[in-house]
């Protein structure tokens, strides 16, 4: 089984942060938006290296997506940074008419998603917006696993046209992907081969994936862990072939069992080759306050679940 | 550049398209299309300084325009054949299975001179300032025009707008509202009222002025006006009073047309005070 060395603990945030800075460089066509968390969202350095290329919307997300939208009419390539919350469920309809169905280049770049951005609570965990970006039309969907890859899909969103939602998050987390692991949207990754049963993660949870597959080795189970970290368009190619040959599956996300990772993987299954999938999701509830990996194991995200459910499709094959 | 008796025949012209299109589709909003039809005739044949022609999507060195109420599309979709950007007889197809001319603007269908789809109200402020940053980074002096409705100023989106151009001295933009009081569910004054409109956006930072948008005398000399305060330092706001409905008697003094369409008795009795001046499509 391969394994994978924890590099270094980085928060995803920063990842975009890095890429953001290194596209400053690269292409002057790039333009960021903020609605008044450039910290948080490690914009600081781009703001201060590009002023002119910079704007502070201030609390106003709603028109900081219509903005967004209105830069590209002129060849900008506009990244806006706010929370995930504030990314999506708030400006949904800005987003829908103003860049989903105008078909404007715009590059929604979300943090704090999921339950790990921890003690704000539940108003800002927010655990439906891969749900509802991917419901939109032309919508590119993005969840990198650790610090490296969300650098990498960063810059490859800059060289996609048409509009991307990228999520990312707040804690520190480990680096386990070699920065020089070749990233294309849309294709994903099998970070280790196995034969029983198909793990198919997103976002943090990719970590937690590789740890229960550790853990099912020393059980005796053999699993194969694949990183989707496209969620539209998915890698259909990529987890048939894996469940052709495991003849079972688990998903794994920081998200609602409603319309995130696990019912795209479902709806790929239900209609090529349907196969018996157990969800490791948020069970249809809201967050609350707590630490990362304290709310992670209290709603059933942890590495531990990924067993269970592991264990449990195996049976059902 | 089409004298003022000119541009009252385009006008007379794009009203009689607009109840045409409604009446051939049974559907759409008559009463705030007509009531800017003047307003759109000035800015099409006179103000925008734009080639049709040469239409594409960044429209860098050409003045860009941004329906805002995206429902009074008849209006705009009559100019925008008339002034060359499509073909005049596409104006049949409005609102009708596999038309460009969609019941409100969109960029999806790729008819030219749409750069934004609109219709969901209160989005087109920020997306016309995304623009007009993009001309100053680019270094392109022309100019971005905006229509609102006045109820769409209901949205709180535009008071966001609103605050960011001024704070941001967006100055090459010119907004406009379509001040006709009324709104579907009647006068804006008792479903909404927005208070001292022009104190409104005096107090958000904006050089406010007033002009009567059916009068196209007047207007074209508030429109000329606006043009001379861009560059200085603040975004210009015309709030331009309208009859809805004007041109056709039976259509004004009322809310009632803001979104039906005349059977074909009225279309009768309303083509009969509307001159054709450049033959119908």
């Amino acid at each position: 089984m391969s394994t994978y060395p924890v590099l270094d603990q980085k928060d995803t945030r920063s990842g975009f942060g890095a890429g953001l800075l290194e596209l400053g460089a690269s292409n002057p066509d790039v333009v960021a938006l903020c609605a008044d968390l450039t910290g948080s969202l490690k914009m600081d350095a781009f703001a201060k290296k590009y002023p002119e290329r910079f704007v502070q919307v201030g609390v106003a997300e709603a028109n900081m997506m219509g903005i967004a939208a209105g830069l590209t009419i002129g060849g900008k390539i506009p990244f806006t940074g706010t929370f995930a919350n504030f990314s999506t469920g708030r400006v949904y309809d800005q987003i829908r008419q103003s860049i989903a169905y105008a078909g404007k280049n715009v590059k929604i770049c979300a943090s704090h998603a999921g339950l790990s951005l921890g003690e704000d609570g539940a108003t800002h965990q927010i655990l439906e917006d891969i749900g509802l970006m991917r419901m939109l039309p032309g919508m590119t969907v993005i969840v990198p696993c650790d610090f490296n890859q969300t650098k990498q899909a960063t810059l490859a969103i800059a060289a996609h046209d048409g509009p991307v939602y990228l999520r990312f998050g707040r804690p520190k987390w480990p680096v386990f992907i070699p920065a020089d692991l070749p990233f294309e949207i849309g294709k994903a990754q099998v970070l280790i081969e196995g034969a029983d049963v198909s793990i198919f993660a997103c976002g943090h949870l990719v970590w937690r994936a590789l740890q229960a597959a550790e853990e099912l080795a020393k059980q005796g189970v053999s699993a194969e862990v694949i990183n989707v970290h496209t969620i539209k368009p998915l890698d259909t190619d990529a987890v048939l072939a894996s469940v052709r040959k495991t003849g079972c599956a688990v998903s794994c996300e920081e998200h609602n069992r409603y319309g995130g990772l696990g019912d795209t993987i479902a709806q790929t299954l239900a209609t090529n080759v349907p196969t018996p999938q157990e969800y490791v999701a948020v069970n249809d509830s809201f967050g609350e306050s707590g630490t990362p990996d304290q709310l992670l194991k209290k709603y059933g995200l942890d590495s531990p679940d990924i067993v269970a459910a592991a264990l449990k499709v195996l049976k059902r094959k | 550049m089409p004298t003022q008796q000119e541009l009252t025949r385009v006008a007379s012209q794009v009203r009689r398209d607009i109840v045409r299109m409604v009446h051939g589709v049974q559907s759409g909003h008559p009463g705030g299309s007509l009531g800017c039809a003047d307003f759109f005739a000035a800015l099409y044949f006179h103000v925008l300084r734009h080639d049709p022609k040469r239409w594409d999507m960044d429209g860098r060195g050409q003045d860009l325009f941004f329906l805002s109420n995206g429902h009074i599309s008849p209006v705009w979709y009559s100019v925008l054949a008339r002034s060359g950007y499509f073909p005049v007889h596409e104006l049949a197809t409005f609102r009708k299975i596999n038309s460009r001319l969609q019941g409100h603007p969109t960029t999806h269908e790729g008819l030219p001179g749409v750069r934004m789809a609109s219709g969901s109200l209160g989005q087109g402020l920020s997306v016309a300032i995304g623009a007009a940053l993009a001309k100053k980074m680019n270094g392109d002096d022309r100019l971005v025009y905006t229509l609102h409705g006045d109820g769409e100023l209901q949205e709180g989106q535009i008071w966001e707008a609103a605050m960011f151009a001024a704070a941001n001295k967006v100055d090459n933009l010119i907004s406009t509202v379509d001040y006709n009081g009324r709104q579907i569910d009647g006068d804006v004054d008792k479903i909404l009222s927005l208070g001292d409109l022009g104190g409104k956006w005096n107090a958000f930072g904006w050089q406010v002025l007033e002009t009567n948008g059916n009068d196209l005398g007047g207007l074209l000399k508030t429109m000329d006006q606006a043009k001379s305060l861009t560059g200085k330092g603040k975004p210009v706001m015309m709030l331009m009073r309208t009859e809805m409905g004007q041109g056709v008697d039976f259509m004004m003094n009322s809310h009632e047309w803001h979104g039906i369409a005349p059977n074909d008795e009225q279309l009768a009795r309303a083509l009969s005070q509307l001159e054709e001046t450049l033959g119908d499509y």
